[in-house]
């Protein structure tokens, strides 16, 4: 991207936030909107520390000419009040689209996820974009997720004249990523379900990194799967980790956990379990085709990244 | 997981001891494998390689299977469609073995199996790591693009779960097949089992019990259990049949197409039937 203007990552101080921002800075000028401080932020970022619920989000926008949005200001934390999670992702999101629409930004992409379709056993092996997204038919609390990506789809095709990219790729990993299945894969004795043992998806946050500066490229725009490095058993996860999991009979799994998270042992709720036990798997053939992009890191490196820094 | 390596080497072992020692060189690079010896779908040689080890056994001496016509799979995407008997899926197991075992060059198919199997522990481990996957059009078309064989029942559940007194009255056909056939132009291979349709003679079909119990029918037999006798098999392969038409046509025409595949296995089936001695010989 050459033009003028600004790059706003939304979100930048998370962990794909400042992924994001070390790619970009040398290149672009980019401006964060987090209302988390940004600790260690390159000299050239320019960071406001604003909710991007509040007025002054349009002020950002309004002070400079933003060419490009890369909104990954979304969270999903299962302790948080439904209420304040429901407000911040989707009114943040809203905040964001308008904002885009009203100054004429050219580009917005957009984190949503893979899990927006939800593990069934009914899923085919490999969902296509055009999947139904079914995630909070098992897991309500997911669903101002799939919200957040049908505002960015709507978006995409009400606005033509802004080039929208959802991507939704499948579970991200990283040594400092908090998300349930990084912090599951960290685990030393893990719980797994007896008798099931389903193919899995992982993407490790740098690759997921380079999706998102890959979606930037003009004329690219559309809602697409990304896929890292491949498919792989639950369970050769965990051998590669040096993991010794604790099989559980699924019912027995699904109160224990329900319980412990009841109590504040667990950090997921037992919808989680679903992950585990049945296929959320999906195609990442599009994305790859019309983006050129191709994750840099193999299966192996993938997987143990959850625990190091590659570096 | 599941099975421990000394076991899973041993079962191996046999597994090669009775196709030969060479099988799994001849298979290999039959599929795309990464570097945790998995395909994107889960099917692993190694794992497929110790789990037919029994089948294997049932195949050669217990169904004492007996093939005819397997030259006429051929190599590429196929579909095979068969009858469907039985009770519990041994037709399709042995339809397997016989392409692993038999088929010139071998080849691990794919079935598709029912929607419910995917929630049964165990069951839906062991069918991906053979290969088996969840019978959705996409999953299909999908691995037809791969050029897999792939092998359906059309009769479903009603086939395998059929009386006694309706063996080899083949049920009315599903369309499904007929449809992904002709969008990926896949040759369909008929197949008629003689054998599967008597291993477990069932008196009475237990619906609304089967329903509560979460199954999709709950045949009895006069054992109870759907306990598969020593039946002999007969599997016959027909001559591919190619069929050219709109794939979103009319369910009426697609009608007239399946009835053409339907009476090749009927036919088959009958031709089967006369040439045996017995059911058990």
């Amino acid at each position: 991207m050459s033009a003028e203007g600004a790059v706003v990552v939304t979100g930048i101080s998370g962990n794909l936030g400042r992924v994001v921002a070390k790619l970009l800075h040398r290149t672009e000028r980019v401006v964060g909107l987090d209302r988390r401080p940004f600790p260690g932020k390159p000299k050239d970022v320019e960071h406001f520390q604003i909710d991007l619920r509040k007025k002054k989000t349009e002020e950002v926008f309004r002070r400079l000419p933003v060419k490009a949005i890369v909104h990954m200001g979304i969270m999903h934390d299962p302790r948080m009040s439904a209420e304040d999670h429901h407000s911040f992702n989707v009114l943040g999101t809203t905040r964001v689209l308008e904002c885009a629409a009203k100054y004429g930004v050219k580009k917005l992409i957009v984190l949503s996820s893979a899990n927006v379709y939800g593990p069934s056993p009914e899923n085919s092996n490999f969902l296509s974009e055009e999947a139904p997204l079914m995630a909070a038919s098992r897991f309500p609390s997911v669903r101002d997720l799939i919200e957040v990506d049908m505002l960015a789809h709507g978006f995409f095709w009400r606005q033509p004249s802004v080039e929208t990219v959802v991507l939704r790729p499948v579970h991200i990993v990283g040594p400092t990523i908090k998300n349930a299945p990084s912090n599951y894969l960290r685990l030393k004795r893990p719980m797994r379900l007896l008798g099931f043992d389903p193919m899995v998806q992982l993407i490790h946050m740098n690759d997921v990194g380079e999706a998102l500066v890959a979606a930037l490229t003009p004329g690219l725009k559309g809602v697409y799967n990304v896929v890292g490095p491949g498919e792989v058993p639950l369970s050769a996860c965990f051998s590669e980790l040096g993991a010794a999991p604790v099989p559980i009979p699924h019912p027995l799994a699904r109160s224990l956990l329900g319980r412990l998270f009841k109590f504040r042992l667990a950090s997921y709720p037992p919808e989680e379990l679903d992950h585990i036990q049945f296929l959320c798997m999906v195609d990442g053939a599009r994305w790859r085709s019309e983006s050129g992009w191709r994750p840099r890191l193999s299966m192996r490196e993938t997987i143990r990244g959850v625990l190091s820094d590659l570096a | 997981m599941g099975l421990s390596d000394s076991i899973k080497q041993r079962l191996r072992r046999w597994t090669l001891s009775m196709t030969g020692d060479d099988l799994d060189e001849r298979l290999k690079g039959h599929r795309s494998q990464n570097e945790y010896g998995v395909d994107p779908f889960g099917f692993s040689l190694d794992y497929a390689l110790s789990a037919v080890g029994p089948l294997v056994w049932l195949y050669q001496h217990y169904f004492r299977c007996q093939t005819f016509g397997i030259e006429h799979v051929p190599a590429g995407r196929v579909l095979l469609v068969s009858n469907h008997g039985g009770q519990l899926p041994f037709d399709g197991m042995m339809i397997g073995v016989a392409l692993l075992t038999e088929g010139k060059p071998p080849r691990a198919i794919r079935s598709m199996v029912e929607k419910w199997v995917g929630s049964l522990p165990f069951v839906s481990t062991f069918f991906s790591r053979v290969g088996q996957i969840v019978g959705t059009p996409e999953n299909c078309r999908r691995l037809l693009h791969n050029d897999e064989a792939i092998l359906v029942f059309p009769e479903g559940i009603k086939g395998i779960s059929k009386l006694y007194a309706q063996r080899y009255q083949l049920q009315e056909f599903g369309l499904g097949f007929m449809r992904l056939a002709l969008e990926t132009k896949t040759p369909i291979v008929p197949v008629a089992v003689v054998g599967s349709e008597e291993q477990a003679p069932a008196i009475v079909n237990l619906e609304t019990v089967g329903k509560l119990l979460g199954m999709p029918a709950l045949p009895l037999t006069p054992y109870g259990v759907p306990f598969p006798l020593p039946t002999k098999y007969r599997i016959y392969f027909g001559e591919p049949l190619t069929f050219a038409g709109r794939p979103d046509d009319d369910d009426a025409e697609l009608e007239k197409k399946v009835k053409v595949v339907k009476a090749s296995i009927q036919s088959m089936l009958e031709k089967g039937l006369a040439e045996r001695t017995g059911i058990f010989s």
